[in-house]
């Protein structure tokens, strides 16, 4: 109903009344305040309901409006950004694979199948079996560690501690996840080894049944195992899961909270009923970003392991190896083929960690008109 | 099993600040009592310190005494949490849980409380939502979430969830403020159905709805910005708005306001 206009031509707004088939377009509102959350902490699950698109769709619907300077400045800047980041990711990439592909050509081992790192021999044999187990392994099994904790430290801050405690508390947490990894890992190596072996024992003595607490002896030697690595990455990524939390579960409504009170829920069946599902897709959401942070650790991880290629379940034996921890070991003493190779595993990670967003965005969408964001 | 409440000079506070003051007025079982006064007055406050709710607020507490048939829910040793499982409690805006079915929200309540059988629940929410006249717009999206129902219908979900853990009293703070006249119409008369079985105290702001559904009225009022909100007047409902005792009663039903 209403006339075309050029907006590239029609740069005044319209004055108010000139198009009398046009209404008078209130300022889109904003994204309400859960989905601001959500996406505070949460950009990568809410594409295609993001801020970004609200965006987007607001300045098409004001027509007019959009022709303001201060939009088309924003506009231009905010897509320039957006071009800038894909040219430059398309470019590594297209660097790496380049790359890559000379080393993978000159592998005679099987790549995903091979366990063994050999890209500096004759003939070069290198596979990234063993490495992406152990990034895996210890990756999990730090996620595994931290997110529960980290949780319970959140909901105590958010919920249940006195405001000067909580903000105290708050505060150490974010200082935490401040620290660098190289501290984790030094604290790992010369301090957490030690007192990790005789937790080692101890677990292989009543859990060894289970395969994966347990040495591939049985009686040790423990300590710059798999589980070290696991617990040093814990630590590391606890606060940063902790922080989020923390900020997802203070932005649940009091209306929810008082909801639940007023059925007559203690403070805890509060917190299950009204908190933690409201919460839940910036939980997780943390957990990925600690995950990422997980996959990627180099240095901490590099540290604390005594590197070797194998697959190994017994994960409290010393042993194992990751990614990133291999790039950081062997990228000054590789040659052409081995530098290759590391970046050919480099891109190995990146599918995974690929994979591992994709599976939380599928989790939360799942259950997407239920996460109060539809309110 | 509808109580009868009594309130013995009631104060409530913010922290240091005096909402309202010295507060005595009784609630007779299975009637409506309405709170009316102008904004800031107190009635949110006094109606959350029945369930106490009040407290949930940091730093507020009150004095006094409100008596649930004899027993002072202000009482050494009682826990709140069970005066808030006796008295429910419905809001001023329509608040299902966002994360909840529209089963889930109605049994909510029945959940905290230990119910567990699937069967069980169904025809408890059944029942329910029969009561809060929303089961035959409700029953084919059950599982659906509660968010995605119309504010009235939402705001049927709440006294649902409310009255399905059978309550003694029921409190219900400007229930339909938030609703268009047809949704309203549509709780008014739930809440004269729901005043055979419960206590209802209701806060409106609306004065044509505290005669049409209530017996008994309050009429609070506030001196002046940062004094206490106080009780003015309590009678028949009749009487409140046809021939009150206070002149400033009178002044507010009429709407000659101060
Ligand atoms: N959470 C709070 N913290 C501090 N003061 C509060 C709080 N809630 C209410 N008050 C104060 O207590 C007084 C009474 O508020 P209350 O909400 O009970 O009024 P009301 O009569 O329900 O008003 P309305 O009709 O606008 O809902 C007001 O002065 C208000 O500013
Ligand atoms: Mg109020």
């Amino acid at each position: 109903m209403s006339t075309p206009r050029d907006p590239t031509r029609d740069r005044t707004p319209a004055p108010e009344g000139t198009y009398p088939g046009v209404p008078v377009h209130e300022e889109p509102e904003g994204p309400p305040p859960w989905d601001r959350v959500v996406s505070a902490t949460d950009r990568m699950p809410s594409t295609g309901e993001g801020p970004g698109d609200e965006f987007s769709r607001g300045g098409r619907l004001t027509g007019g409006k959009s022709t303001r300077f201060g939009d088309r400045l924003f506009r231009g800047m905010s897509v320039g950004s957006a071009a800038f980041v894909l040219v430059i990711m398309a470019a590594i990439a297209v660097f790496l694979i380049w790359k890559a592909i000379p080393a993978l050509n000159a592998n005679e081992a099987n790549f995903f199948s091979y366990e063994q790192w050999f890209p500096n021999g004759t003939p070069p044999m290198f596979g990234i079996a063993a490495l992406a187990f152990g990034t895996v392994a210890t990756s999990i099994l730090a996620i595994i560690i931290a997110v529960p904790i980290a949780v319970g430290v959140a909901l105590f801050i958010s919920n249940y501690a006195p405001i000067r405690v909580a903000q105290g508390l708050g505060y150490i947490v974010d200082l935490l996840a401040a620290v660098p990894s190289v501290v984790y890992g030094l604290w790992g190596y010369i301090y957490l080894n030690d007192h990790i072996k005789d937790t080692s024992a101890f677990l292989d003595k009543y859990f060894g049944w289970t395969v994966i607490l347990s040495s591939n002896s049985g009686v040790g030697p423990y300590g710059r195992s798999i589980l070290l690595a696991s617990v040093v990455l814990a630590i590391m990524i606890l606060p940063i899961v902790a922080a989020i939390s923390r900020e997802v579960f203070l932005q649940v409504p009091t209306d929810h909270k008082e909801a639940a009170l007023a059925l007559g829920a203690t403070r805890w069946e509060m917190v299950r009923t009204a908190v933690l599902p409201y919460g839940r897709p910036g939980v997780i959401s943390a957990t990925m970003l600690g995950l990422g942070r997980a996959l990627g650790e180099t240095i901490a991880v590099a540290m604390v392991l005594s590197a070797t290629f194998t697959i190994d379940w017994h994960f409290l034996s010393p042993g194992g190896n990751t990614i990133a921890a291999n790039i950081a070991n062997q990228f000054a003493e590789a040659n052409d083929t081995g530098r290759g190779a590391l970046i050919a595993s480099g891109l190995v990670l990146f599918v995974i960690t690929l994979i591992v967003n994709f599976a939380a965005r599928w989790i939360i969408a799942r259950r997407k008109e239920f996460s109060g964001a539809a309110s | 099993m509808a109580k009868r409440i009594e309130i013995e000079s009631l104060s409530c506070f913010y922290g240091n600040f005096k909402a309202v003051e010295d507060v005595t007025l009784s609630v007779e079982p299975k009637s409506v009592t309405a709170f009316i006064g102008p904004s800031g007055c107190g009635k949110s406050t006094v109606l959350r310190a029945l369930n106490r709710m009040h407290e949930v607020t940091p730093g507020a507490h009150v004095t006094g005494r409100v008596l649930l048939d004899q027993d002072d829910i202000y009482g050494p040793g009682v826990d709140p949490v069970q005066v808030r499982r006796t008295i429910g409690m419905v809001f001023q805006r329509p608040n299902p849980f966002p994360t909840m079915s529209v089963l889930d929200n109605v049994v909510a309540g029945l959940r905290l409380n230990g119910m567990k059988t699937k069967s069980t629940l169904a025809e408890e929410a059944e029942r329910a939502l029969r009561g809060a006249g929303l089961w035959d717009e409700v029953k084919d999206r059950l599982h659906r979430p509660g968010a995605g129902l119309s504010g009235g219908q939402q705001q049927r979900v709440c006294i649902a969830r409310a009255i399905a853990v059978q309550p003694q009293v029921l409190l219900m703070d400007e229930p339909c403020s938030a609703l268009d006249p047809i949704s309203t119409l549509a709780i008014e008369d739930l809440i004269a159905q729901l005043r055979d079985q419960y206590t209802i105290v209701i806060v409106t702001h609306n004065m044509q709805q505290a005669s049409r559904v209530s017996e008994r009225t309050g009429f609070f009022n506030i001196s002046g910005v940062g004094q206490p909100g106080k009780l003015i007047e309590m009678d028949s409902t009749h009487k409140i708005f046809s021939n009150p005792t206070e002149k400033r009663t009178e002044d507010y039903v009429t709407g000659r306001f101060g």
